[in-house]
C-alpha cells in the first residue's frame, strides 16, 4: 500500500471520528436539557409549595399558637393540643415500631435470605408497605376503636407504628444486604459468633441506612390523616391520657382548612407550617446523623 | 492416591483426600497436602484452580454458605476440623485470615484491634492498649496510627487498611495466619511492606498465603503448591518448585508458558 493511499485512510477515519464525535455531542446536549428541564418541572412545584406554606404559615405563628388550645369558630386560640398530641403519639409510634422492624429486617437479611419463611415475610411486608393508610385506620378502628367503643390515643399509635413497620423492616433488610460479605466473613474468621457479627459489624456498617429509614418513617406518619381519623380522632381540649381521644396536627388541620372561618383556616396553615419545620428538621438531622460517621 | 509431602518433620495441618463442592461443582478433587508449622507456604496456580477455596477450609469459613461441602480429613494438630465436635468459632480462634480486599470494621482503629481480642479474652485496660500497640507494631502500623487511634479504620490508606487486619488477625494470637491475596488491591510499596511482614511473622506462626504473583511466592514462601482445575499438581520446597519441578505442567505455569 503506498504512502498517498495510507494518508487518505488516516483521513477518512478521521472524518468519521469526527461526525461520530460531533453526533454524540448533539445527544449530550439533548439528554442534559430534558434533565435540566425535569428537574426545573419538580422544583417549581417544591418552591411553590414551601413558599405558600411560609406565607401562609408564618401569619398565623404567634405565642398563643403555641400556647393554646383550638378554638371554638372565630375565637382566640391556638393548636397547642394538637402539637403535643402528634408529638407524643408519632413518638410513641416510633419508639414501638422501630425495634420491631429492625428486628424483623435482621431475621429476613441475615437467618433466612432464601427460607419459606422469609420469603413470605417479605411478600406480606411489602403488601403492608404499599397498603393505603386508610385501610390500616379502618383496620384499627375494627378492632380496637370498635371493640373498646371509644376513640383513643392509643388506637392512634397503634395505627402509626402499624405504618412505621414495613417502612423500617424494607430499609432495614436492604441496607443489611448491601453490606459487603467481605465484611462478615472477616468477623467470622476473628471467632465471633453470629448475633457478635450483627450487632458489632454489619448492624454496625448499615445504621446509617437504618437510622435514615426510621427517620424518614417518622416523617412521614408526622403528615398522616388518614389512620388517625378513625383512631384518636380529635380533641378539643388538652390531654395527656392516651385512653382519650387525642388532638393531632393532620387532623386539625384537616378539620380547619375545610371550615368557613377564617381563623381557623389561618390555624390550618400555622400547622401545614409546623409540619413542614418539622419533616425538614427530621431529614436535615438524617443527613448530619449519618455523615461521616466511624 | 500418594500423599504429597513436604520434607519436614512437624506439619501444622494435614490434609487428607479433600473434596469440596459448590453446589454440585467439583472445585477440590482428592487433596493431599502437609502443611508445615512456622513456615510460609504458598498455593499458586490460575484463576479457578480451587487455591482459595482449599484456604478457606481451613477455617470452615465455607460453612457461612449452606450451598457449598467439603468432605475428607483436615487435620490440625491432629484433630479433623471438619467433623470436630468444637464450636467453630474457637477454631477460628486459632487461625487468622487476611482477605483479599482490605475489610476494615466500621469503628475505630484501635476497637478494630480490641474486637477479636474482647470476643476470648478479658483484659483490663492498659493490657488492651499493651496488645494493640503489639499488634500494631507486629503489623508495622504503630507508628503511622498510634496518634489517631480513635479515628475510623475506613480513613487509612489501602496499604494501611490492609496491615489493619494483619494486626487485628495477629492480636488474636493465632497459630496459623491464612491469607488470601493479600497484596493484590497494593501498590508496589505497601506490597513490600507486608512481604517483609510475612517474613518476620513465620516465626511465631504458620503462614499459608494464597497469591497470584508467582514473584512473591518466590520471594517469600517455603513451600509452595501448584494447583489447576482443583488437583494440588505439586508441592514441595519453594526452590525445587522454581528451578525443578518435576512435573511439565508446573513448569509450564512457571515460566509463563501457560497460566
Amino acid at each position: 500500500m503506498s504512502t498517498a493511499e495510507n494518508l487518505l485512510r488516516a483521513a477518512d477515519a478521521n472524518r468519521l471520528r469526527e461526525h461520530k464525535y460531533a453526533q454524540r455531542k448533539r445527544v449530550n446536549q439533548i439528554a442534559l436539557t430534558l434533565s435540566l428541564a425535569a428537574m426545573a418541572f419538580g422544583l417549581v412545584w417544591l418552591i411553590w409549595i414551601l413558599w405558600d406554606t411560609v406565607r401562609l404559615g408564618v401569619g398565623g405563628l404567634g405565642w398563643a399558637t403555641l400556647t393554646q388550645m383550638t378554638p371554638p369558630p372565630n375565637e382566640v386560640g391556638g393548636i397547642a393540643n394538637a402539637i403535643y398530641g402528634s408529638f407524643l403519639m408519632v413518638m410513641l409510634a416510633t419508639f414501638v415500631a422501630t425495634p420491631v422492624g429492625i428486628m424483623a429486617g435482621i431475621y429476613l437479611a441475615e437467618y433466612d435470605p432464601k427460607g419459606w419463611l422469609g420469603s413470605l415475610t417479605r411478600f406480606v411486608n411489602d403488601i403492608l408497605l404499599s397498603a393505603p393508610s386508610i385501610v390500616i385506620g379502618l383496620f384499627v378502628y375494627a378492632v380496637i376503636v370498635a371493640r373498646f367503643k371509644t376513640f383513643s390515643g392509643w388506637a392512634g399509635v397503634i395505627a402509626l407504628a402499624l405504618i412505621v413497620i414495613p417502612v423500617v423492616i424494607r430499609t432495614t433488610e436492604n441496607m443489611l444486604l448491601l453490606v459487603p460479605a467481605g465484611l462478615r466473613e472477616a468477623a467470622y474468621a476473628l471467632g465471633a459468633p453470629k448475633w457478635k457479627v450483627i450487632i458489632s459489624i454489619t448492624l454496625r456498617a448499615a445504621r446509617a441506612g437504618v437510622v435514615t429509614g426510621v427517620l424518614l418513617a417518622v416523617a412521614r406518619i408526622a403528615g398522616e390523616t388518614a389512620p388517625l381519623l378513625f383512631t384518636s380522632l380529635n380533641n378539643q381540649f388538652w390531654t395527656s391520657s392516651l385512653s382519650e381521644p387525642m388532638a393531632s396536627l393532620p387532623v386539625t388541620i384537616f378539620k380547619f382548612a375545610m371550615s368557613p372561618y377564617e381563623n381557623w383556616q389561618q390555624l390550618a396553615w400555622a400547622g401545614v407550617f409546623l409540619i413542614t419545620v418539622a419533616v425538614l428538621g427530621l431529614n436535615i438531622l438524617a443527613r448530619v446523623l449519618t455523615r461521616n460517621k466511624i | 492416591m500418594n500423599t504429597i509431602t513436604t520434607q519436614t518433620s512437624g506439619s501444622k495441618i494435614q490434609v487428607k483426600d479433600l473434596n469440596f463442592f459448590y453446589g454440585k461443582f467439583h472445585a477440590l478433587k482428592g487433596i493431599n497436602l502437609e502443611i508445615p508449622e512456622k513456615k510460609v507456604t504458598a498455593f499458586i496456580g490460575p484463576s479457578g484452580c480451587g487455591k482459595s477455596t482449599l484456604l478457606r477450609t481451613f477455617n470452615r469459613m465455607y460453612e457461612l454458605y449452606p450451598e457449598q461441602r467439603a468432605e475428607g480429613e483436615i487435620l490440625l494438630d491432629g484433630e479433623n476440623l471438619l467433623t470436630s465436635k468444637k464450636d467453630v468459632a474457637l477454631i477460628r480462634a486459632k487461625i487468622g485470615m487476611v482477605f483479599q480486599k482490605p475489610t476494615p470494621f466500621p469503628m475505630s482503629i484501635y476497637d478494630n484491634i480490641a474486637f477479636g481480642v474482647r470476643l476470648f479474652e478479658n483484659l483490663s485496660t492498659s493490657d488492651m492498649d499493651d496488645r494493640v500497640e503489639w499488634a500494631l507494631r507486629k503489623a508495622a502500623l504503630w507508628t503511622e496510627v498510634k496518634d489517631k487511634l480513635n479515628q475510623s479504620g475506613a480513613g487509612l490508606s489501602g496499604g494501611q487498611q490492609q496491615r489493619l487486619c494483619i494486626a487485628r488477625g495477629i492480636a488474636i494470637k493465632p497459630e496459623i495466619l491464612l491469607l488470601d491475596e493479600p497484596c493484590s488491591a497494593l501498590d508496589p510499596i505497601s506490597t513490600a511492606k507486608i512481604e517483609e511482614l510475612i517474613a518476620e511473622l513465620k516465626n511465631d506462626y504458620t503462614v499459608v498465603i494464597v497469591t497470584h504473583n508467582m514473584q512473591q511466592a518466590a520471594r517469600c514462601s517455603d513451600f509452595t503448591a501448584y494447583m489447576y482445575l482443583g488437583d494440588l499438581v505439586e508441592v514441595g520446597p519453594t526452590e525445587q518448585i522454581f528451578f525443578k519441578p518435576t512435573r511439565t505442567e508446573t513448569e509450564d505455569y512457571i515460566t509463563g508458558r501457560f497460566g
